[in-house]
């Protein structure tokens, strides 16, 4: 515990700016080796094993029936992470298809309740559970009416909850996607004033989610420029059995679905380095496979008829293989295309796709980011989902408030311990 | 205890007849406008695909073992940790790793795995004479001698039996038919080797079955308390077929080494 806190007061020292006084020690230069490896152990910032957590439930719509294919999608889950005297209380945002339960959450869960904070952590308005059981329309990916929904839990949590824990003062964070909502969730705040968030923490956000959705959708492209079915199957068999070498190292090979980026870290210890086009086309199937995830229960919840016919009804025990190989071949660009968009103008026949795109963009709310004080930016020169017009954007918009590190990708320097420390003194100082 | 069985079976079956009633149609379909007839290609093999005859049924289990997670198993495996401390759940882990070794051993022997039976001997010469009778895994420190992991299915697959169609089973959860086979076999091993040493106690009739089941029950929580895998937790709306997919690959890689 020693190191850490030494790292803090140097942070406090130092202050919170834009520059970098200091030299940066996350060392992986390759931002696709730090999106996929993250930040070996020992250097992570060192949080508590066991705290003290409860998972809780939430009817958002109570008259909304469960379908029989999401029949273990009963209620919005998130959990609560308490202290026992006065603190404040800090929500965190989940990424793309990520849920509370994601390494990333269980994470920054620990690191804020060993600051001494109370943590509400929340999936992603993306993910499943909270795109049938939250989300107001079923049909994420418009960032102004997922940050109501994530509001709208937000609220209703923290009415749950409010009678068992004393609260100083309101934080808010998030990263990647959950980032970009947090942005909005305290531009909402500022009309409805539930919760006056005091500081708000942006990490590696997506300045638009369409342009970042592109990169990433794109990445598959890297394995073959002229990608078909058939052979994204040939190079998926081929990272299999090369991850079978891999089992032979570990000792107990797990049926655990972060196992993909597993493997590679643990390529990582034995100093190979893969090659670049198949670590993004490993990065392109980890957004694929959430973003398949999203775009099915989407379909089911808004009986839209995108893969599964409309009216068709699902029962627990359907089987879903082959909705799953249409959805892996469906971009998050089709999505938008085909069923976020012509979906959200249905209910607005006046808005256009590029006002879409446009309104689910930081860019729609410069203004108020840029003469807010209270929200902050922790990103990255490399961060693979920026083109290098957003990374501009957010260093002009934020100037002082924001910290961006020379190295680390998409995340990868997220749980770093300087990172961590540096998150934490943001809402401390 | 045999009544109790056959009731958790009955509950099973009521369960599994009550996910059957067929969904009620209100509208008319409309076909979808990415249609799984014009991406799926019924001669193609696609990377997902696995050999599931049964999948109603599996699926049906699947769910069931989700709920008896949830309600049963999962809530008496907390208690036994709560109880419990770290440090006596370690012996208990330890304890029955070394009853189960007897099974690596017997596997490692069946595909001519020398160097692998040599050391699973090894462990449980140590471990049961050092560790005092298993409790402590005194090989594997210092670097020492890992624990193989033998069982009947990987020797079936040895021998080149196939996996057969993929088989959830209750409680136990992925499986297939071979493996299925090879846990039956393994278990009729184990539990003739512990039915001898519960002989050695000279305990009478009840005494011996109570020890007997009580073991069964410790076993199966310390064995679901090592096991982080939690139902509908990935948070894929595919979780059953990403699982299977998992299951098997898994399954492939042990046998081939």
């Amino acid at each position: 515990m020693k190191r850490p806190v030494l790292v803090l007061i140097c942070a406090v020292i130092m202050g919170f700016s834009g520059t970098q006084a200091a030299a940066y020690d996350y060392k992986v230069d390759d931002p696709y080796v730090a999106t996929i490896v993250g930040t070996p152990d020992v250097l992570e910032w060192k949080v508590p094993e066991k705290i003290d957590y409860e998972l809780l439930g939430l009817k958002v719509f109570p008259d909304r029936p469960t379908p029989d294919v999401f029949w273990y999608q009963r209620e919005f889950l998130y959990t609560l992470s308490y202290q026992k005297q006065e603190a404040p209380l800090i929500f965190v945002i989940a990424g793309t298809g990520s849920s509370f339960y994601s390494s990333s959450m269980i994470f920054l869960q620990k690191a804020f309740w060993g600051a001494g904070f109370h943590v509400i952590c929340l999936s992603s308005p993306t993910q499943m559970n909270f795109i049938t059981t939250a989300s107001a329309t079923s049909v994420p990916g418009n960032i102004v009416e997922d940050s109501q929904d994530l509001y709208r839990v937000m609220t209703k949590a923290w009415e749950q909850v409010k009678g068992r824990i004393k609260v100083s003062e309101f934080y808010l964070t998030g990263y990647s996607l959950g980032a970009s909502q947090a942005a909005f969730v305290a531009k909402l705040d500022e009309e409805k004033r539930v919760f006056n968030f005091k500081k708000v923490c942006m990490i590696n956000p997506a300045v638009s989610l369409y342009t970042s959705a592109k990169i990433l959708d794109g990445m598959l492209l890297q394995i073959d420029p002229n990608l078909t079915p058939e052979i994204f199957d040939r190079w998926f068999d081929e990272r299999i059995a090369k991850f079978g070498e891999i089992y032979r190292m570990m000792k107990q090979p797990q049926l655990d679905h972060d196992f993909l980026y597993d493997a590679y870290r643990v390529l990582h210890k034995k100093g190979q380095t893969p090659r670049r086009e198949n670590m993004a086309g490993m990065i392109g199937t980890v957004f694929r496979l959430a973003s398949s995830t999203m775009i099915f229960t989407a379909d089911v919840m808004a009986n839209y008829g995108l893969i599964v016919p409309k009216n068709r009804v699902l029962g627990s025990a359907d089987s879903l293989t082959d909705y799953f190989k249409v959805t892996n071949r469906i971009s998050f660009v089709d999505y938008f295309n085909e069923f976020l968009y012509p979906y959200s103008q249905s209910r607005n026949p006046a808005l256009t796709k590029e006002a879409l795109i446009e309104g689910t963009s930081l860019r729609s709310i410069e203004p108020y980011l840029r003469n807010t004080p209270k929200i902050f930016l922790m990103d990255n020169e490399d961060d693979l989902i920026l083109t290098p017009e957003d990374l501009s954007f957010l260093k002009n918009v934020f100037g002082v408030r924001a910290k961006i590190y020379s190295r680390g990708g998409h995340l990868g320097n997220m749980t770093f311990r300087d990172n961590i420390a540096d998150l934490i003194n943001v809402f401390k100082n | 205890m045999k009544r109790a069985l056959c009731l958790m079976l009955l509950t099973v079956f009521v369960f599994l007849a009550g996910c059957g009633t067929a969904p009620v149609r209100k509208e008319p379909e409309i076909p979808a406008k990415r249609p799984v007839s014009e991406y799926v290609k019924p001669d193609v093999t696609y990377a997902i695909d696995a050999y599931d005859p049964w999948e109603p049924m599996n699926r049906r289990i699947y769910n069931f073992n989700a709920i008896f997670d949830n309600y049963v198993f999962l809530p008496v495996v907390s208690g036994y940790e709560f109880v419990l401390p770290g440090l006596v759940r370690t012996g208990v882990t330890n304890f029955f790793n070394n009853l189960t070794e007897v099974t690596n051993l017997m596997n490692s022997l069946l595909q001519f795995k020398f160097v692998k039976a040599v050391n699973t001997f090894g462990r449980i010469c140590i471990n049961t004479t050092v560790g005092i009778g298993g409790l402590i895994d005194v090989a594997t420190l210092n670097d020492g001698i890992e624990r193989e992991n033998e069982d009947f299915g990987q020797t079936l697959g040895f021998y080149g039996l196939g996996p057969g169609p993929y088989l959830v089973l209750p409680i136990l959860g992925p499986s297939n038919v071979r493996d299925t086979a090879g846990l039956v076999v393994d278990s009729v091993v184990y539990s003739m080797m512990v039915g001898e040493l519960i002989d050695l106690t000279g305990l009478d009739s009840p005494e011996d079955a109570i020890l007997n089941y009580s073991l069964t029950a410790v076993y199966a929580i310390d064995k679901r308390s090592n096991e982080p895998f939690r139902y509908f937790k990935t948070g894929s709306a595919f979780e059953y077929d990403l699982i299977r997919k998992l299951y098997l690959i898994k399954r492939q890689f042990q046998i081939d080494n």
